[in-house]
């Protein structure tokens, strides 16, 4: 969820931790589900668009076999859904199902919302590939959710004033530095892109192709390690860009940044799967024009991508017919006719692999007809994705990006001075939740 | 009343000869406050200008052409947003009218019960009852609609129309206002004679002093209607179906879609446009129940 302010309630008024060891803490008690009998009804709080409709499909094909009513309850999405489920839970009065993004999932879990659902998956694990998978286990033996959607990163860039300004696609952040200047050269009013801080998860999402794995545990103890060196190098490369003006260095989704896409004062942009859909309103005029292509590599022989949003489906501890949810959550991102659903109303790009290449995704989407491999393309990069390393106050390490990033970026100060400050907040901020962590 | 009417006069008698000495003086006096409020009418409007030009724009218009350029696309916005999931927006608008239209009928009788209650019985606590109220207006909402959800959650009230009105029928701002209200609309006299003439307290409340209130009544009315019209945090920890959502949620909603779904800025500003708009109408229509001033009354001194 790019666009605007989130408000941002502050987590920690609702969120009391449930002790500090947060990952050990959460395994709920097996006892309440039972598998049920009779008729059983959920409620499902979501935000993709088009998911009534694709309830529908369960509630009138094998949801009506298995006597399991699931109704949709749409939310908006965002850090403010994470309050509002914590709060709900802390009244013992949550849904049956929520959708929460990856990176809410420590969170979720460490206050105890949600529940591991591992004994009523199935096989679901078989269908996503093991660093999707990793996501919603965070690492332990416990499931905490279902995959539905992912957002691996790739390279758009305007195909036709890339020919005309005669440059080269980038395969390495080295090229992709050198674009930048080529270009800053030959017309210096165009940028190949810009780096903007009001959007953490594509900097994060850029640190986890270098490798960085922000939040770790071993034993009871988290460990933090924004300030990591793979981290650095992603800043440092980044800064650099920026002070030495190579690319722009204001922030995206504003009017301003439409109209350079749309202008073609910015020809490239780093982006994730869903970019078709944000282009198709920033830039309606250049429709045809854009061409993807992998996101540039950290070394020649490398293949590794950063993902930037995604979602999952959660079973919380408060459902009463826990193990009904979690058949329901399987279904939903595992069904070849769920997924084909989920895609064509609410325009996901699916976790599960095998849907990536399902009938949905054999045509390009309609920005990008001019590139008939599209998906194709898209599913090779997703197995590619790095795993990524969230913790339970990824809020807090975001807000403090936009803050600080945002004014390195405005200043075109120093990006590791940021970065060290959004280290210090976030393990104070865990510090102060009650979480141990380790130096 | 009458040295009202002459300040309201005067600025159309400075322009006409025969008051010699007073436009010069006048005119220079008035520049500057006109100047400062001409700026704060441009600060308020423009956004609002904005919004009605937007809602005219089609979405490949919107961030494309001059930011005050009409667009071409204002029906079909209008058709869109009436598509929109079978018209939940106006699912959404009767929902706000329903909040803000009950909600603030309810608060305002309570309001003026208990205003002027405060303002004309002399009993032990009053002062007690009316400072509590008073810390109750420096108490934002936002920091109670966590608690009040817990508490209905108690009472199995969350999720219906009765979660996000029940909180909002008590409101410390508009008591104080009554109060204040009362006690200078209301006589003593008044409600001595009253009694005198063999009125019960209830009907000396509705026949007499009541009609009294009325202006005051209107304010606590519309400062009411619009804080429940544009409340956003107490109905969205409230409610999670959809069908229940005021406005204001329901545009979030559309602005707050996931991340691969665009958001849908053109049905949001049309319908933020269109949620303007009973707002207009409404002060229009109420504004003439304003006109009468503080110092209308029943008794002359």
């Amino acid at each position: 969820m790019p666009h605007t302010k989130r408000r941002r309630l502050v987590t920690t008024a609702v969120a009391v931790s449930l002790g500090a060891t947060a990952l050990a803490a959460c395994g709920s008690s097996d006892d309440d589900s039972k598998a049920d009998s009779g008729p059983v009804s959920l409620t499902y709080w979501a935000w993709a668009p088009g998911m009534d409709k694709v309830v529908d499909l369960w509630n009138k094909g094998e949801g009506k076999k298995e006597q399991i009513t699931v109704t949709v309850k749409k939310q908006a999405s965002g850090d403010t859904l994470v309050t509002k489920i914590l709060t709900a839970h802390k009244a013992k009065n949550g849904p049956d199902l929520v959708q929460a993004e990856y990176q809410a999932l420590p969170t979720l879990v460490s206050n105890d919302a949600v529940a591991d659902i591992s004994k009523s998956v199935g096989d679901a694990k078989s269908k996503f590939a093991d660093g999707v998978w990793q996501q919603v286990t965070l690492g332990t033996d416990a499931v905490y959710a279902v995959p539905q959607d992912i957002g691996p990163m790739m390279f758009y860039y305007r195909a036709d004033l890339f020919k005309k300004y005669g440059l080269k696609v980038p395969t390495t952040w080295d090229e992709f530095a050198s674009t930048a200047r080529a270009l800053k050269k030959k017309v210096p009013d165009v940028d190949l892109t810009t780096f903007s801080a009001n959007d953490s998860g594509l900097f994060a999402g850029l640190a986890q192709q270098a490798g960085a794995k922000w939040w770790t545990t071993s034993g009871d103890k988290w460990k933090v390690a924004i300030d990591d060196a793979a981290t650095q190098k992603v800043a440092k490369f980044w800064g650099g860009l920026v002070k030495e003006g190579a690319i722009d260095n204001q922030p995206m989704y504003t009017p301003a940044w439409n109209k350079a896409l749309d202008t073609g004062k910015q020809i490239a942009w780093v982006s994730a799967v869903w970019a078709p859909g944000t282009l198709t309103t920033a830039a309606p005029d250049t429709k045809g024009k854009w061409a993807m292509a992998p996101l540039p590599q950290w070394s020649a022989n490398d293949d590794v991508t950063g993902s930037w949003g995604g979602s999952s489906t959660a079973v919380t501890t408060d459902s009463k017919h826990q193990e009904a949810a979690a058949r329901f959550a399987a279904w939903l991102n595992t069904d070849g006719d769920a997924l084909n659903a989920l895609a064509k109303e609410g325009g996901i790009y699916p976790a599960s692999t095998s849907a990536q290449l399902s009938g949905a995704f054999s045509n390009p989407p309609e920005y990008f007809s001019n590139q008939a491999d599209f998906y194709t393309e898209a599913a090779k990069i997703a197995k590619t994705t790095a795993p990524s390393a969230w913790g339970p106050n990824v809020n807090v390490a975001y807000t403090t990006f936009n803050d600080a990033f945002g004014t390195a970026a405005k200043n075109k100060s120093d990006f590791v001075t940021a970065l060290n400050a959004m280290q210090d907040a976030t393990v104070a901020d865990m510090k102060k939740q009650g979480f141990e962590v380790s130096q | 009343m009458s040295s009202v009417a002459v300040r309201k006069a005067a600025p159309a008698a400075g322009t006409t000869p025969g008051t010699a000495q007073g436009p010069p003086l006048r005119r220079r006096v008035a520049l500057i406050p006109t100047a400062v409020l001409l700026l704060g009418a441009v600060y308020t409007l423009l956004p609002v200008a904005w919004v009605v030009i937007a809602s005219t724009k089609s979405g490949s218009e919107l961030f494309s052409t001059f930011t005050f350029l009409p667009g071409t696309g204002f029906t079909q916005n209008l058709k869109d947003l009436n598509a929109y999931r079978d018209g939940i927006y106006w699912q959404w608008m009767a929902n706000s009218a329903l909040y803000a239209g009950l909600g603030a009928v309810v608060s305002t009788c309570v309001s003026a019960v208990s205003g002027y209650a405060l303002a004309v019985y002399r009993f032990r606590g009053r002062e007690t009852i009316f400072n509590v109220l008073l810390a109750g207006v420096l108490m934002p909402p936002v920091i109670l609609a966590i608690p009040q959800y817990l508490l209905l959650a108690k009472a199995n009230l969350t999720d219906s129309y009765l979660s996000v009105l029940l909180p909002q029928i008590l409101a410390p701002y508009g008591v104080y206002l009554s109060r204040i209200y009362a006690a200078a609309a209301v006589p003593a006299d008044v409600v001595e004679a009253g009694r005198m003439d063999g009125a019960g307290e209830w009907r000396i409340f509705t026949r007499i002093a009541l009609p009294m209130m009325v202006p005051g009544m209107v304010t606590v009315f519309l400062f009411q209607f619009v804080a429940i019209w544009n409340n956003f945090l107490l109905p969205y920890i409230m409610l999670s179906d959809d069908e229940r959502f005021p406005l204001t949620l329901g545009l979030y909603t559309l602005l707050m879609q996931g991340a691969n779904t665009p958001a849908l800025y053109t049905l949001v500003i049309t319908g933020a446009f269109l949620a303007v708009l009973p707002l207009i109408a409404l002060f229009l229509v109420v504004q003439r129940f304003w006109s009468l001033d503080l110092l209308s009354g029943a008794v002359k001194s």
